[in-house]
């Protein structure tokens, strides 16, 4: 299949270290001809957390590109084996160097094939979706504030005031196995979708953002611009990177009368 | 840690730390805050801390708990929030959210269950585990203004950024000519979607017009825009689409 998306996806990314910290922790990468784009928000001390999120990033975009060049009936597997041989791989070196005690990163990982996008994430960076007026989160952060939401402890409104931002009950790199949440959502022609790290959504409102999509979405790299500018005006207290995806076309995967039938049957 | 001080009529009694989980107010002698007092109930209000969040409750006291004056039943505590319970005054001051730490932004891991206090350092049970340290930033926020200085006045809302000052479009051409469109939103679109679009963004230094889309270019006083944002001055002349507007500050 070797995908050949280059000209059904738009992407364009952007990170920007912010205007208050001095290193650049966020990696971002990406491939429209294959299809995925990946964000990462590292952790750690000294520069662990650009290695962390840097090799993450690396690492996923050599061994999806390989792996992506056969069908992608099984993308959600393919997909969660791949984060985590990543998060293998990331863990290991956290142990080989003292500096690297303890480092890891969030992760957000989009697949696109066969009309549909496959989501892996780990962390509190987010995916957005504009379809239409519809802007829509469509992550849910693995951070101790959303557990707390979903329980009912505090609204969504206060969560805005917590001290407790930036927490995450997850990340890759920190221990040897870790639980990555993967789905997957149709894909319609027009979809506009949105990886951030936190640098982003803590210093915007969700309203901007939509805002900023809606209005300059015919134009990704000022709207990437735009975020990153809307950050830093507000503060940039953090490293704050964006990757922006448009659909513009149609890449429903071309099937053989028996791949057609299996899938009849749910294979 | 964050603590309470409590007061009444202005004499400060004494500064409770937010030390437990969950500590209860109220007029019986159990409650961690024992306020002898007949308009406080037996047992009026619980404050349950997670990490750095407090979080105040009513327990269907008689009178009632206020917040900088209103009535809550549930409540996120800011910083120099002001809790009152019968004639008594608490205030909420959190030392973390005062300082604007850099590391405030930091994202960390959460390695042990919730609500679990640090343990002692050199144990090998799961811990909070902060991996980041402290460092330099180039750029330092300068710290919040104090807490208002009256116990009463509703605490404002942290200060946003310095914002440009209010400014407006108005039409000189075409069929809406006359017409007046105030820029209140971060980003306010001209032209027409698909075809011809410029945005103005208002920044806190002031308003730039950019292009986004479309063959021609914006024409500010005469002169036609490149892909650059271009600031924008009081009564400069905009022409987009064949229309003519012009911005001016309020």
């Amino acid at each position: 299949m070797g995908q050949g998306l280059e000209s059904v996806l738009e992407i364009v990314k952007l990170s920007d270290p912010g205007m208050v910290r001095s290193h650049n922790e966020d990696s971002v990468g990406a491939d429209a001809g294959a299809g995925f784009a990946i964000l990462a928000d590292g952790m750690g001390g000294y520069n662990a957390g650009e290695v962390a999120s840097g090799m993450t990033v690396a690492m996923l975009t050599d061994n999806l590109k390989a792996a992506l060049r056969d069908d992608c009936r099984d993308l959600r597997a393919l997909a969660g084996d791949e984060v985590q041989k990543t998060n293998g791989a990331v863990f290991q070196a956290a142990q080989s160097q003292p500096q690297y005690n303890g480092m890891g990163t969030t992760i957000v990982l989009t697949v696109f094939c066969d009309n549909r996008v496959t989501v892996a994430h780990i962390g509190d960076s987010r995916l957005y979706r504009l379809r239409g007026e519809q802007f829509e989160q469509i992550t849910r952060d693995h951070s101790l504030l959303q557990e707390q939401i979903d329980s009912g402890m505090i609204s969504r409104e206060d969560a805005r005031h917590s001290h407790n931002k930036n927490l995450v009950t997850r990340a890759l790199g920190v221990e040897a196995g870790v639980a990555v949440e993967v789905n997957e959502y149709p894909v319609e022609i027009g979809d506009l979708y949105l990886l951030c790290s936190d640098g982003l959504n803590d210093m915007v409102t969700d309203e901007d953002i939509q805002l900023t999509l809606s209005l300059m979405g015919a134009n990704l790299e000022m709207a990437a611009q735009q975020l990153v500018q809307m950050a830093n005006d507000n503060g940039g207290r953090d490293n704050v990177s964006v990757i922006l995806v448009r659909v513009v076309g149609d890449f429903a995967q071309k099937r053989g009368w028996f791949s057609r039938l299996l899938s009849w049957f749910g294979q | 840690m964050a603590k309470l001080i409590l007061s009444l009529e202005g004499q400060v009694i004494r500064e409770i730390e937010l030390n437990k989980e969950r500590m209860t107010i109220g007029r019986k002698a159990h409650n961690d805050v024992q306020i002898e007092n007949l308009a406080v109930s037996g047992e009026h209000a619980a404050i349950t801390t997670i990490l750095n969040d407090s979080f105040l409750e009513d327990l269907d006291s008689t009178n009632g708990t206020l917040v900088n004056g209103a009535p809550v039943k549930k409540h996120v505590l800011q910083h120099g929030d002001t809790v009152e319970i019968g004639k008594f005054h608490l205030e909420y001051v959190n030392p973390q959210a005062s300082q604007e730490a850099p590391d405030f932004e930091r994202t960390m891991v959460l390695r042990g269950p919730i609500g679990m206090p640090p343990p002692p350092p050199g144990d090998n049970q799961p811990e909070f585990s902060k991996t980041s340290i402290n460092k330099q930033p180039l750029q330092m926020e300068p710290p919040p203004a104090p807490a208002a200085e009256t116990p009463h006045a509703v605490k404002p809302p942290p200060a946003p950024p310095v914002e440009a000052r209010p400014a407006a479009i108005q039409v000189l051409s075409g069929p809406n000519v006359g017409k007046e469109l105030d820029l209140t939103k971060s980003l306010t679109s001209l032209g027409k979607p698909g075809v011809q679009v410029a945005v103005i963004a208002k920044r806190p230094h002031g308003y730039f017009i950019t292009h986004v889309q479309g063959t021609s270019f914006p024409v500010v006083n005469g002169k036609t825009l490149d892909n650059q944002p271009c600031p924008l001055h009081d009564h400069d002349i905009i022409e987009l689409a064949g229309i003519k507007m012009e911005f001016f500050l309020k």
